[in-house]
């Protein structure tokens, strides 16, 4: 019966969300208020009914309901109650329903605190979002719907991929889909804003903290995703240049060029054509990546089914979209005025320079994904473009631009002084040189292109750091009055700083994992000993348990650093009887950044086991990375000015420290 | 500087980083990719030894042999021929003998192939896209099994299911 409503839930969301695609946009285009204000009950309730639909799912899922056929292939009434609830989402169908109800939370937020938007574009705005919901549910409902019965339904499940019987699936796909659903607004807004012809800074400013968000959630998204990688697949590696990650990775670099080129958009009104394109390539490239990913073609553990008739409707909404959006585009962009001029050496350069650099590592990273499947499609010939393609070809256009980073924000509008620049940055010089140095005289001389790597991530932290000190003249003035200027700034600049100097942090933790990890492989039975990068770790035994839902092996180590004991690591191995499948749990064991790492092999019945050990140095700064890097987001999007729904300030900013 | 030289300078340096980005994917296109080939390829000699590649198809049931320091042995067949492979490390938790595998690696004189990456399914009802092509290639897949991707007991030589 709950799942009845469900379906009668999702059922009633899409006739509403066709209300919302329709009766405003028509309203917008006669100037008719009352069909304008329907668009945002039409998105609350639109929300409502797909929560509805979701919590009838969630709900089949905790009771263990066999009757439906997506629970019975995907849960097990043994399961844990958390696996449970994140296994609604470790499916095709189910997965698809929580895009959809990210998709009506993000219409829902807009409708709810957009209340300082003009009637016209909040009016386009919703309605563009219902055509994207009404799509997608219409996909659900006719292609992969999570509430078919089965009948007679059978008394257990199929349980859940053991591999996805982890945190990390309660945690990474709700924070990507945040990511690639919140594209959605962006998009939403530069059609609307397209339909009407009108783009100014004041669409920059009202699309920029959507934008912002989204690009949070995906940042963290894609870092949670490499993690989980890194620990649940067992091989130590953090980036495999897997098309499903360069699906997350697309959207990722579009949404990060989109801010920068917002940003000039909002000051100085200039980029507008670019930033809108910008707005729909970033979406466009998170309906790229739900089609790879959601298609089933691609190899990979996200690809669930490969029902084609599947592919051809996600294709098909792909196509509408994108071929929509881009006709509207080059019809429109034409009559779009150009706005303010600037010399290239200026901020607005710099962060041209960005767009520039970020959108050829971009299309590097789109023909590196898309060109084997066209290649297959085509020809036939099955080939794979992995690491060593985009070492070349990625990396060399990323380093440049990584190398410019400290110095946009160093420059004036319109005009920029690159000498005043430079000697800001002289003491960021000096340190990332040291930083190298320090790296070459800890890890040995392996490589220059190594010291490099250190050089840039200590260059772009210190960097971050001193045109943050350049602001607050720190040094120049006594040091209360460089603490009230801080206090005075506003929380955009510690947001670019600290955004910023995550990028250095994260490259920092991949240079020096890559080139300076070290590996060793043993078959060791209780009692042997390895030694790895100072620490002497030994076997000492097995011990054997049953828990809810799998057996478990678990391997005791013990970790010994000149001769004291320093810590045991118990790496374990289930085995899941549903699934007849066995997983490998590594153990990891964390000093100051860097990581041992155990893995094993079979366990043979004279207790031998092969055993894989990793010292990786600084890995964990790569997610660190990460994780500041969206706290500086955070920090911006708490920002007055560019808070949602916040009132333009009264007076003009009066902070600002001109860089001369 | 005029509008117009501005607006040259930008294209120029956009056009150039473009040139600069086209240039390295064509090399890397080249240059850095792996070509995926079955077993019946490499033993029609399709395959120059030396050459880097990914080699798809079961593991044949009985193959695997596992010596010390994680020297692991087992072979891979399309269901017409079969491939020795080497691999130094640890298989992952879905590798099965009788089922899907995917090895990238060097294929040495003799078509023996020293494999260092070994992919098996993630899920125990997913079959990779490559081995299901090469399956079928070779006459050994039945379309009745396609949707689930399992392949047919017989089909590989008797595959434990």
């Amino acid at each position: 019966m709950i799942a009845e409503l469900g379906h009668f839930a999702l059922v009633l969301a899409f006739g509403v969300a066709l209300i919302q695609s329709t009766a405003p946009f028509f309203g917008a285009r006669r100037d008719d208020a009352r069909l304008m204000a329907t668009a945002t009950p039409a998105a609350l309730t639109q929300f409502l009914l797909v929560g509805l639909s979701f919590a009838a799912l969630v709900h089949a899922y905790i009771v263990s309901d066999f009757s439906l056929l997506n629970v019975v292939e995907n849960s097990h009434s043994s399961k844990p109650l958390l696996y449970k609830i994140t296994g609604v989402w470790g499916n095709h169908e189910g997965s698809m329903l929580l895009w959809v109800l990210i998709l009506a939370l993000f219409g829902a937020l807009v409708a709810a605190f957009g209340t300082n938007l003009p009637d016209r574009l909040k009016a386009l705005v919703l309605a563009v979002q219902g055509w994207i919901s009404a799509a997608f549910l219409l996909f659900i409902l006719t292609t992969s719907n999570p509430f078919a019965r089965i009948d007679p339904p059978p008394l257990e499940g199929q349980d859940l991929n053991p591999v996805l019987q982890d945190i990390g699936l309660a945690i990474h796909p709700p924070l990507l889909y945040l990511g690639y659903v919140g594209c959605s607004i962006a998009f939403a807004f530069a059609v609307a804003a397209l339909i009407e012809g009108r783009i100014d800074a004041a669409w920059a400013r009202w699309a920029r903290p959507w934008t912002l968000a989204a690009w949070m959630f995906l940042t963290v998204g894609i870092a949670m995703g490499s993690y989980w990688a890194y620990y649940e697949l067992g091989w130590g590696g953090f980036w495999f240049w897997d098309p499903v990650e360069n699906a997350s990775l697309m959207p990722w670099m579009a949404a990060t060029a989109l801010l920068h080129s917002a940003v000039v958009m909002e000051k100085r009104d200039a980029l507008k054509i670019w930033t809108v394109l910008l707005a729909i390539l970033a979406f466009s490239l998170s309906l790229v990546g739900t089609f790879l990913v959601r298609s089933g073609v691609l190899t990979s553990v996200h690809a669930f089914a490969s029902d084609p008739t599947r592919g051809i409707f996600i294709l098909a909404i792909l196509c509408v979209f994108i071929g929509g959006a881009l006709t509207l585009f080059a019809m429109r962009a034409g009559t779009l005025a150009p706005g303010g001029v600037f010399a290239p050496i200026s901020r607005e350069g710099a962060l041209v320079l960005n767009n520039i650099f970020i959108s050829a590592a971009l299309a590097t990273v789109v023909i590196g994904t898309l060109y084997p499947l066209a290649l297959q499609a085509l020809t036939g010939t099955v080939i794979s473009v992995g690491a060593p393609f985009f070492n070349l070809t990625f990396v060399p256009l990323v380093a440049p631009l990584l190398f410019l980073v400290p110095f946009g924000p160093l420059l004036a509008w319109k005009r920029g002084d690159l000498k005043a620049a430079t000697e800001r940055l002289m003491l960021a010089f000096g340190l990332a040189i040291a930083g190298a140095i320090v790296a070459a005289a800890l890890g040995g001389m392996t490589s220059a292109l190594a010291l490099f790597g250190v050089w840039l991530g200590v260059w772009l932290i210190a960097g971050a750091l001193s045109e943050l000190a350049a602001r607050i003249r720190l040094g120049g003035v006594p040091l209360g009055d460089s603490l009230r200027r801080a206090a005075g700034l506003p929380r955009s600049a510690f947001g670019t700083t600290l955004a910023h100097a995550g990028v250095g942090v994260t490259v920092l933790g991949v240079v020096v994992a890559t080139t300076w990890s070290s590996e060793a492989i043993r078959s060791m039975k209780p009692g042997d000993s390895v030694d790895l990068s100072g620490y002497t770790v030994t076997l000492d035994g097995y011990a054997r348990s049953a828990e809810e839902n799998f057996d478990e092996t678990r391997v005791q180590f013990s970790v010994r650093q000149g001769g004291a004991l320093v810590a045991t690591m118990t790496p374990t191995k289930r085995t899941f009887a549903e699934r007849q499948a066995t997983t490998t749990e590594v153990a990891l064991k964390t000093t100051a950044f860097s990581q041992l790492y155990i893995s094993l092999g079979d366990i043979a019945a004279d207790g031998t086991t092969t055993v894989r050990l990793y010292w990786k140095p600084l890995v964990t700064l790569i997610w660190l990375g990460a994780v500041i890097m969206a706290l500086g987001g955070l920090l911006s999007l708490s920002d007055r000015r560019l808070r949602v729904g916040a009132p333009r300030p009264a007076r003009p900013r009066t902070n600002a420290v001109p860089a001369e | 500087m005029t509008r117009r030289q501005r607006r040259l300078a930008l294209i120029g340096t956009a056009g150039a980083v473009l040139v600069v980005a086209a240039g390295l994917v064509l090399y890397a296109l080249s240059d850095r990719i792996v070509f995926f080939n079955s077993p019946s390829d490499v033993v029609a000699n399709q395959v120059v030894p030396g050459s880097r590649i990914r080699l798809g198809g079961l593991v044949v049931t009985g193959s695997l042999v596992k010596s010390g320091d994680g020297q692991v042995r087992f072979a891979i067949t399309d269901g017409k021929a079969s491939i020795p492979v080497s691999y130094q490390g640890i298989l992952p938790d879905l590798f099965r003998e009788g089922q899907g595998v995917v090895a990238e690696g060097v294929l040495g004189e003799g078509n023996s192939f020293a494999a260092d990456t070994v992919l098996a399914k993630h899920d125990e009802r997913y079959m990779p896209p490559e081995v299901v092509k090469a399956l079928k290639a070779s006459g050994r897949w039945q379309e009745t099994a396609g949707s689930t991707g399992e392949p047919t007991p017989g089909a590989a030589s008797g595959a434990a299911q």
